[in-house]
């Protein structure tokens, strides 16, 4: 029996069951991923303990790989047009159910976050077939579309949240003190609303940078990154340059999801401020 | 001829869906005057002083702001600056930048912006206060903020939207007071809008009454106490007790009336009164008095339902036979023993002088 933390007395929890469950719980989510870093420095191409020496030659091996280079590129592209695209459609969405009411609104946001709840492989084949009925060929351009379907959602979301306490009262008053509307923008509604923006383009590359069915779907010559590294697990050797890959693409997620929050945060900061 | 700074002409706003929030308004405000618009929630009287401001524009009518018709014109482009309700200091500025926001376009030298701003700190005693953030403000404070932001543009008029109403009590009538005070030595005029009576009628040279979107009165606090117009003005500036009356004889200026539990009592006349004719007769609580011995005159005796004591003033309500609503009576207490027992077997005399009350055309 452990024995009980102040915290835990001060919940109501004599025994100290919450922390160990929730220790547990974190030590469940996250061990799993901890071995993907671990094992891309053992020196061995079998994924097993006990582990044999230290080595980064996997590193070296994936970022000599071509194939993998172009897919990382491929990723990047795709992320970075379908996060500021969905980030644009999600702002308009954000700004015109936060600042207006209109029939059937509740049906039309529904709409716009339903591709959150549809399984991503319907999606997936829905669009695949629209593609093929369209004669629109396959590649990085219908894989862009289906990430932009996918990260708008999301990006409505952040900025729905962002913009629901904006107080209109303070555009008004720009303009009452002499700035036209997009004067007003630059000087007052930008600034407020800049966090949310970057937040939801961190989201939604995120969420378009580790997608894998749309992409395999979607896909034409050119595979992202997580169809690429899919396609090399059929070959023992390259696995240990996968685990390479995805331990720094791992890293990397996880500063920017932190990023994303952190600024999300000290927005909403201020703009209690405004509000209050 | 009355300098007026604003004209209000046949001032029409609807909106979708048919309702009209002001109708048909019409009234002039005069330079330097402390204006007032007062009414109930939904009267109008924000939607009117939105129209002044530019952020809403009239469906019918014009709007004359220093001569110039202005109904079209956007906020950004007229001589007039608001402070609103929530405020709305910019909360990603600092004090200093919320009140040089809008001298952007006056291309100050850094001096002279340093200058002004420091001056209008100064205005709002808020000295040594450029660098603080909104949020490190109290709501006095900030108000305050607002206020200077909106007068260092030296406006030909200065619209103010409740800007009391987010205070407690006791800074509220502090407020009140520094409020007049600055008007009087900007000599801007004030628009302002309230749904506080006390505050209006404290504050304001003239004002506004609306109600249903109508401007119901316009005229200075006393006047629009003591000789309202109509029911409804009468009703909500202050406490009033009506009394449905139908006119008996009418001699010179005076006039006999007849209503249910007062029988026949005398008032006022006014013009065009007849035999037979149906108005309401009206009475501020203030101006009745209880007695126990019965008076000569112009009285009605009734039994104290209820009483509220105030400390300063008391509040009867008084059953008057034959009268289907209490009459309400708010007697000063003038020494310290209440002279008027709230003995409910015992009946009292409610009396009044017959100058006091005031007839109201339906």
């Amino acid at each position: 029996m452990t024995k009980p933390t102040r915290a835990a007395k001060r919940m109501g929890d004599p025994g100290g069951f919450l922390a160990i469950f929730a220790l547990a719980y974190l030590l469940f989510l996250y061990v799993p991923v901890l071995f993907l870093p671990v094992f891309s420095f053992n020196d061995s191409i079998f994924v097993t303990f006990p582990l044999k020496g230290f080595t980064t030659k996997w590193y070296e091996q994936a970022f000599a790989d071509q194939d993998m280079l172009r897919a990382l590129t491929a990723s990047l592209q795709v992320g970075a047009i379908a996060s500021v695209t969905a980030t644009i459609l999600g702002l308009l969405g954000a700004k015109a159910v936060t600042r207006y009411r209109m029939p059937g609104q509740n049906v039309v946001t529904g709409l716009i976050m339903m591709p959150l709840f549809i399984p991503e492989i319907m999606l997936g084949i829905a669009l695949l077939i629209l593609v093929n009925t369209l004669f629109i060929p396959l590649g990085l351009f219908t894989i862009t579309i289906g990430h932009i379907m996918l990260c708008t959602p999301f990006a409505m979301a952040v900025l729905t949240s962002r913009l629901d306490g904006f107080d209109k009262s303070l555009e008004e008053a720009s303009m009452d003190l002499g700035e036209s509307p997009w004067m007003t923008f630059w000087r007052v509604t930008f600034p407020l609303v800049a966090p949310g923006i970057i937040s939801s383009m961190l989201l939604s590359f995120i969420v378009s940078f580790d997608e894998f069915l749309l992409s395999f779907f979607l896909q034409g010559q050119q595979p992202t990154l997580p169809v690429y590294i899919w396609s090399q697990l059929r070959f023992p050797n390259k696995l240990p340059g996968v685990l390479a890959l995805g331990a720094v693409i791992l890293i990397v997620s996880c500063i920017l999801v932190v990023i994303a929050e952190w600024v999300r945060q000290i927005g909403t900061d201020e703009r209690k401020v405004g509000v209050a | 001829m009355a300098d007026n700074i604003i004209r209000i002409e046949n001032v029409t706003k609807q909106f979708a869906g048919g309702v009209k929030a002001v109708d048909s308004a019409n009234f002039n405000i005069e330079r330097g005057e402390f204006f007032s618009l007062l009414g109930p929630s939904g009267c109008g009287k924000t939607t009117l002083l939105r129209m002044i401001a530019g952020f809403e524009f009239p469906t019918d009518g014009e709007i004359y702001i220093d001569g110039q018709a202005s109904a079209l014109i956007p906020s950004y482009k007229r001589p007039t600056n608001m402070v609103f309700q929530s405020y709305a200091i910019f909360p990603h500025l600092n004090v200093f930048d919320n009140i040089a926001y809008g001298l952007r376009k006056d291309r100050l030298s850094r001096r002279e912006l340093k200058r002004r701003v420091d001056e209008a700190l100064a205005m709002i005693h808020l000295e040594g206060f450029g660098a603080r953030r909104g949020d490190q403000l109290s709501g006095g404070q900030r108000q305050r903020v607002a206020l200077a932001r909106a007068l260092i543009k030296r406006p030909k008029v200065l619209l103010l939207d409740e800007p009391l109403g987010a205070l407690d009590k006791k800074l509220r009538e502090e407020m009140q007071i520094e409020l007049r005070e600055l008007q009087k030595n900007v000599g801007i005029t004030f628009v302002f809008v309230t749904h506080d009576q006390e505050e209006a009628l404290s504050m304001s040279d003239r004002i506004a009454v609306m109600g249903k979107g109508v401007v119901l009165q316009i005229a200075p606090p006393k006047e629009l106490y003591e000789a309202p117009n109509s029911v409804e003005v009468a009703t909500f500036i202050g406490n009033i007790n009506l009394i449905d009356a139908t006119v008996r004889s009418v001699a010179g200026n005076e006039v006999t009336l007849d209503g249910p539990g007062f029988g026949q009592f005398r008032a006022p006349a006014i013009d065009g009164l007849k035999t037979g004719q149906k108005l309401t007769a009206a009475i501020r609580p203030e101006k009745l008095s209880l007695t126990a011995s019965r008076p000569g005159a112009n009285y009605v005796e009734g039994t104290i339902k209820a009483s509220a004591y105030l400390g300063d003033r008391s509040h009867h309500h008084v059953h008057v036979k034959g009268r289907p609503t209490p009459v309400a009576v708010a007697a000063q207490n003038m020494d310290r023993s209440m002279t008027i027992g709230i003995d409910p077997s015992k009946p009292v005399y409610v009396t009044w002088d017959p100058r006091s009350l005031i007839l109201l055309k339906s």
